[in-house]
């Protein structure tokens, strides 16, 4: 009996790290959140993709490396601690899992494989399946799509996007057609890419086996929530670092304020309240892989709990580094929004509980 | 990452379960009041009935407790194995078999002797202890030293080769049932106060013990104060040396506090909450279906799912030595106790006023157990280090944060 990291995987985590530190500095995502350097984002994405990530989750007949949602879970852990400004859980995480899932042998063959050679990158667009707001939602006839899909993840930079309808069903569209239009959507996070897209009568390619039950739609948006989780899960330790060490330097009254027990409670109540969270999110995406009767309940909880405890460790961290916290200078502010819209994206807390409750009954 | 426990462990589970089948529904013959600790334990009435000193002896027998405590001390004489002790926990609660007897002497002092102790110690104390023929009191805090416990005043002095002992002890558990008492003494008054300390073993039927039950909240037996006045014990009735009684008790504490809210017993009581709220119904619809209950009972699973897949972790850092898990350890005391409290009262809240039922009033629900608990575990926060010593330890001993610069004099 083993829980926790294999060697591989701490390997791997301290690799994407490594590399983020070194290629992704706070100062450029700066630079990628004022949007005054687009070919700087390609860079990193581009040496992102030579450390394998694309083919992560690809079986090795496709030509990928085959590994398990544990190990996307803590690249996606690391993309967090650094506010990785790269498209990640919908292509490399949510579609491929969504076409094995769903696709035929031939649809598998054609973009799994396309995917590793870089060829294709897909958006995902399944929010309406989670819960459709207003007048969103689209709609399949004669072999195209018709309709609205809101926070579709990643379309700016995908060649192909992979939308549902209401039913579950999933479908590959051509994210250049000129019935597709893509509307770049303003969060609060700009470190990622959110998009509305507006098809009309846009010719999609359903994925033949989504037709025949959701389980693969919610296979895909299970893996696309336990990356949120993760994502948060190393966002918040992030912020927790950085307001412990704040708190051994600045000094107030004389001494410095990480003496004062009302910080050090305020620090503590963060490591208690994130600590289990590793082994929340561990084990939902070893569940995901070899626990099936356990997968929806874990990957559900992992992503309603891990965004609770995220949302107060991002106010308390903030907090603790008192007026610094709340200024642009520090850039603090970049871990507090990713931790806020990971939040939203996929189901808040209060629709997954829903969905953990009615897989319990 | 590899949760399966492999094949002996898949036979020794079943090997578990036939045996929990076999003692389904037993019951136990009173022999002495019961000590509050019990009280919390599944009831059981249509099965054999016998002695809870058999059921122990029956228990180590099989491996099922004591397992790794050697047979000359009266334990089973095996290997040290965590997962077997967990797979027994398990199919124990699961199945509803009754647990092995627990309490301050089994818990803590069994294994502090059995790290510190003399031989003769160790050949006196710990099979009677095992067997629930010797209950212990803890004789640790004092009026003016909770939080604070190293400032404790109680005196000890070694008068004609005698320790005599004079002074209070307050919260003391079981006293009012207890044969012996591993109490904090201060013998060495010159000393700083953390060296000023002795562990001392005393006899609860001395001349000059004095022993006033202390009510608490819950209003069941639980707590006593305990006077000494001039009690006379033999000079060996001590752990460690004069002044060592502080890495003693601490040695201890580290004992009680993981074991005070386990994350499995937890998530039993989520159980038993869902079951209840899809009986009970507010203007007849179950309470499963009110939104704002069910998303209420949900928050309170996934926090119970994360501290028990952080049990998981825990266990496995102790297989596998060399994973660091420092801070993990640190939280549970705080994490256990307080989620456990705020569960047993969301239970207490979905009922409404059928929640404030207690003892044995008509429709009464789970024969009071929801408020008992809510207040017992108010008592677990408070107890062992306060939640907010908690905080300081994680914070200080685990983050690295500067301690409070100190008040002169104390």
């Amino acid at each position: 009996m083993y829980f926790g990291l294999s060697e591989e995987q701490s390997f791997f985590k301290d690799n994407v790290k490594k590399y983020l530190e070194d290629n992704a500095s706070l100062d450029s995502i700066r630079h990628i959140a004022n949007g005054d350097e687009k070919n700087l984002s390609k860079e990193i994405h581009h040496g992102f993709i030579n450390l394998g990530v694309n083919g992560l989750l690809i079986p090795e007949e496709f030509g990928g490396l085959g590994l398990d949602l544990l190990f996307a879970a803590v690249v996606s852990e690391s993309l967090g601690s650094n506010t990785g400004p790269i498209p990640f859980i919908a292509p490399y995480v949510m579609a491929p899992t969504a076409i094995l899932a769903a696709g035929s042998q031939d649809q598998k063959e054609k973009y799994l494989k396309q995917i590793i050679s870089n060829k294709i990158m897909f958006g995902v667009g399944f929010s309406e399946f989670v819960g459709r707001r207003n007048d969103a939602g689209l709609s399949f006839k004669d072999g195209s799509l018709t309709g609205r899909a809101m926070f579709v993840l990643d379309a700016q930079t995908a060649t192909h996007l992979l939308l549902a309808d209401q039913l579950g069903q999933i479908f590959v569209v051509d994210a250049k057609s000129p019935n597709v239009e893509i509307i770049h959507l303003t969060t609060v996070d700009k470190t990622r890419q959110y998009a509305e897209v507006i098809c009309t009568s846009a010719s999609a390619e359903m994925l033949e086996n989504s037709c025949l039950s959701i389980d693969s739609i919610l296979k895909a948006i299970d893996a696309g929530r336990i990356m949120l989780a993760a994502d948060t899960l190393g966002a918040s330790q992030a912020m927790i670092d950085q307001a412990v060490d704040y708190s051994k330097e600045r000094k107030q009254f004389g001494r410095v304020i990480g003496s004062f027990q009302a910080v050090k409670h305020m620090c503590a109540e963060m490591v208690a309240d994130l600590e289990p969270c590793y082994a929340l999110v561990w084990h939902a995406a070893h569940c995901h892989d070899h626990s099936p009767d356990e997968a929806r309940l874990m990957a559900c909880h992992a992503k309603a709990h891990v965004s609770e405890m995220g949302k107060g460790i991002a106010k308390k961290a903030t907090e603790v580094h008192g007026g610094m916290g709340f200024t642009d200078l520090l850039g603090l502010h970049y871990w507090f929004k990713r931790i806020g819209v990971n939040r939203q994206i996929l189901g808040s807390p209060e629709l997954i509980r829903e969905e953990a409750l009615k897989c319990q009954l | 990452m590899d949760l399966e426990y492999g094949l002996e462990y898949q036979e020794f589970t079943k090997e578990v379960e036939a045996f929990c089948k076999k003692y389904s529904g037993l019951s136990f013959l009173s022999s002495r009041e019961t000590p509050v600790s019990m009280l919390i334990d599944p009831e059981v009435s249509d099965g054999p009935k016998m002695l809870r000193t058999e059921w122990q002896k029956i228990l180590i027998e099989h491996g099922y407790f004591a397992r790794a405590v050697p047979k000359e001390y009266g334990g089973y004489g095996g290997e040290a194995d965590m997962l077997k002790s967990r797979i027994i926990a398990a199919e124990f609660s699961k199945l509803k078999t009754p647990s092995p007897l627990g309490g301050q002497g089994i818990d803590m002092l069994v294994p502090t002797l059995l790290e510190m102790g003399t031989e003769a110690q160790k050949q006196t104390y710990i099979q009677p202890t095992l067997h629930g023929e010797m209950i212990w009191c803890q004789g640790y805090s004092e009026p003016n030293a909770g939080s604070d416990l190293a400032s404790l005043q109680t005196k000890g002095e070694l008068i004609n080769g005698e320790w005599v002992i004079n002074g209070q002890k307050i919260w003391t558990s079981t006293a009012q049932f207890s044969q012996m008492c591993f109490c904090l003494v201060r013998t060495e008054p010159d000393a700083p106060k953390h060296a000023g300390i002795s562990y001392l073993l005393i006899p609860m039927d001395a001349p000059g013990i004095e022993i006033r039950p202390l009510v608490d909240m819950t209003l069941k037996p639980g707590f006593n104060e305990v006077f000494f006045t001039d009690v006379k014990i033999p000079e060996g009735n001590i752990i460690g040396k004069r002044g060592e009684g502080w890495a003693v008790a601490n040695a201890t504490l580290g004992h009680e506090r993981g074991s005070l809210a386990p994350p499995d017993a937890t998530m039993n009581r989520v159980n038993m909450l869902m079951d209840l709220m899809k009986k009970e119904t507010l203007d007849g619809k179950p309470l499963i279906e009110h939104p704002i209950y069910r998303d209420r009972l949900m928050q309170i699973q996934g926090k119970v799912l994360a501290q028990q897949s952080h049990a998981l972790r825990l266990l496995s850092a102790k297989l596998n030595p060399g994973t660091d898990v420092k801070i993990g350890k640190m939280i549970q005391k705080l994490t256990g106790t307080e989620l456990r409290h705020e569960l047993e009262g969301l239970a207490i809240d979905v009922m409404g006023e059928i929640g404030t039922l207690y003892e044995q009033s008509p429709h009464v629900k789970n024969d009071g157990t929801w408020q008992f608990i809510y207040m017992y575990f108010l008592g677990l926060i408070i107890g062992g280090g306060t939640s907010q010593i908690q905080k300081n330890i994680i914070a200080e001993r685990g983050l690295g944060m500067p301690k409070e610069p100190k008040v002169q004099g104390a």
